[in-house]
């Protein structure tokens, strides 16, 4: 009696894989809805700033800008916004909902795996919507201004820093509000966490331009988006000041780890009582 | 360490609180190869806390839980490759269709694209579902939703199935259809464990059937062994036109050999609502005619109905309650 079945173990990168197809699917089935998401405030923002202020005499963010020229400080921050709103609401609606009364994830946490993959999956799918919703967004920010956008190649190595990075950070978030806010709660996590980010999230004008507001300065520190922004500008418009590269790049990977360790105890207790 | 299907040593489970759940209150249990055992129980008796030990989503607070000999503290992801669940809840995931349903299930178990095709063609074939194979979840009536939640839990081919109150719900068709199902997987080889609170499927489904109650299992044996030594003769429900008063309760009480074990349940089978005493004696012979006979001067005979030994009665031994409340 001790014929004890082979289990199916296929290890970590099947499950993960099979996981990311499901995602996949889902996304394929919903593509304009992703790509709404993705265009519809970027777009509208450089419309209005690049396009028709140039237009009517409006000299909106002449001060900031130096002689880089507005459109040239708005491209890089419109660009995180897409990354960083992009990888949250790829995980926090979804998860959200598949948490709460519907308990869709349960046959997914039931795969075999450590629940952690589950959640880990959920980040490394946002995390490459994010990076996607860069790339749709940046060639079109750059059509619509009628004022001249000055890209500039920056150090490869922080590209290759910056770009995962903040597609990660912006899964670490989406992860954490998903496991954290309520269905109902969504809307309202919109007004409360992410319209003061992005007011508050160094888009319009580089960081170092809040010197005349030295609270203020301190105080967007607290503000992942901020280092999103200010570490696409090094890499996309490198004759833009920006704060220093190499605390960019940790805080964004410190601030993903730490979101993510909080965000998978926070699965977990979802998940497993 | 054994390599049963699934073995419990000692298992409790307190869920933190004000005042603290004490859903599993120590339980053992064995489970062998090829057979369906019943986890038989009211609601809250602890059933879905039990299962969900058993799948790795629910940690014990104290206890050992083997599945194949596996730990399923210790090592999560070994026990859940060798187990198919379907949960009381619908889980099934309304993104995605029937069909997509069982594929991707069996990607995340890391079949293949062409086996996790074939399989998930195969699957809705014989669950009678491949002329739904693209609609969504919510589009499926109860019956269907269950059919695929079990398609879907034999999937990946697990050695032991956990059926979570599969027949919840269903109307007395689709619930027969469905005990076919589950005797055609054991007859594949595989191991289930089903809880419920029907005795009619106990009875009719499982070759051995635990009853459970208050988070501790009573007994554990067939349900022919559990009726003969526990099943204490017959349930007598004395139908009385108003509810018994005191003075019918003394009477009955009175009748040897009869106990009396509550009111009626407010609403009958049917869905009538009755008044009058459900009571347990060794036997017919005898009693009836005693009890009507006691029973007259006090109040007035509706009905008398005789129960022949069921769980149910079997339930009523153990516990003093009924199944149904
Ligand atoms: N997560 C939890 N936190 C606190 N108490 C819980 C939790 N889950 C279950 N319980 C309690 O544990 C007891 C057993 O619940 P369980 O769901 O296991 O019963 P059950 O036999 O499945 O009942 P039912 O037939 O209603 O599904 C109940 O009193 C329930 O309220
Ligand atoms: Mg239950």
């Amino acid at each position: 009696m001790s014929d004890r079945p082979a289990p199916t173990t296929p290890g970590v990168l099947p499950v993960l894989h099979g996981l990311a197809l499901r995602d996949l699917r889902v996304l394929r089935r919903d593509w304009a809805e992703f790509l709404t998401r993705t265009l519809m405030q970027p777009l509208l923002f450089i419309f209005v700033f690049a396009f028709v202020f140039p237009r009517i005499g409006q000299t909106v963010g002449a001060g900031v800008a130096g002689d880089a020229g507005f459109a040239t400080v708005l491209v890089p921050g419109l660009v995180a916004i897409a990354v960083l709103f992009q990888g949250i609401t790829a995980i926090a609606l979804p998860l959200s909902t598949e948490l709460g009364d519907t308990r869709e994830i349960e046959d997914r946490v039931m795969a075999p795996v450590h629940v952690n993959v589950v959640a880990v999956e959920k980040v490394l799918f946002a995390a490459t919507q994010a990076i996607v919703a860069g790339l749709v967004v940046l060639p079109i920010l750059l059509l619509v201004p009628d004022t001249p956008v000055r890209l500039g190649a920056g150090d490869p190595l922080l590209a290759l820093l910056v770009i995962p990075g903040a597609a990660l950070l912006s899964g670490a978030i989406g992860l954490a509000l998903g496991v954290t806010v309520a269905p109902r709660q969504i809307g309202l996590m919109f007004s409360v966490v992410i319209l003061p980010l992005t007011f508050l999230g160094a888009v319009y004008y580089p960081w170092a331009a809040l010197d005349a507001i030295p609270w203020l300065r301190t105080l967007v520190l607290v503000n992942p988006l901020v280092y999103v922004s200010e570490g696409l500008r090094a890499v996309l418009t490198p004759d833009v000041p920006t704060m220093s590269p190499w605390v960019i790049v940790t805080v964004l990977y410190g601030y993903t780890g730490v979101l993510l360790a909080y965000a998978l105890r926070g699965f977990a207790r979802r998940t497993l009582s | 360490m054994s390599d049963l299907p699934l073995s419990l040593r000692h298992v409790v489970k307190r869920f933190p609180g004000t005042p603290p759940v004490t859903a599993v209150a120590g339980i053992d249990l064995d489970v062998t190869h090829g057979e369906i055992l019943g986890l038989l129980g009211p609601n809250g008796a602890g059933k879905s806390t039990t299962i969900g030990i058993i799948t790795t989503r629910v940690r014990p607070t104290e206890g050992a839980v083997t599945v194949f000999g596996v730990d399923a503290v210790a090592d999560p992801a070994t026990v859940k490759g060798t187990l198919g669940v379907v949960q009381q809840a619908n889980t099934l995931d309304r993104r995605l269709t029937l069909w997509e349903n069982l594929y991707y299930h069996c990607r995340y178990f890391g079949l293949g694209r062409g086996a996790a095709r074939r399989r998930s063609d195969e699957l809705l074939d014989r669950f009678r579902l491949a002329d739904r194979r693209d609609a969504l979840p919510p589009q499926i009536s109860g019956g269907m939703a269950q059919r695929l939640q079990i398609a879907r839990a034999v999937a990946h081919d697990p050695a032991l199935l956990l059926l979570d109150e599969p027949t919840a719900g269903l109307d007395p068709q689709s619930r027969i259809a469905l005990w076919e199902l589950v005797t055609e997987l054991r007859a594949d080889g595989m191991t289930v464990l089903v809880s419920t609170h029907y005795m009619e499927e106990a009875d009719a489904l499982c070759d051995r059937v635990a009853i459970i109650d208050h988070g501790r299992i009573l007994v554990v044996d067939t349900p022919d062994a559990l009726k003969r030594d526990h099943g204490d003769g017959v349930v007598i429900d004395v139908g009385l036109t108003a509810p018994a008063d005191a003075a019918v309760r003394a009477a009955v009480a009175d009748v040897p050999g009869v106990r009396v074990v509550d009111d009626l349940p407010a609403t009958g089978h049917d869905g009538t609502t009755q008044a009058g005493l459900r009571l347990s004696a060794a036997s017919t012979e005898g009693t009836v005619g005693t009890l009507v006979a006691a029973v007259t001067p006090h109040a007035t005979l509706r009905d008398l109905r005789v129960h022949e030994t069921t769980l149910e009665s079997v339930f009523i031994a153990l516990t003093g309650r009924d199944l149904r409340e």
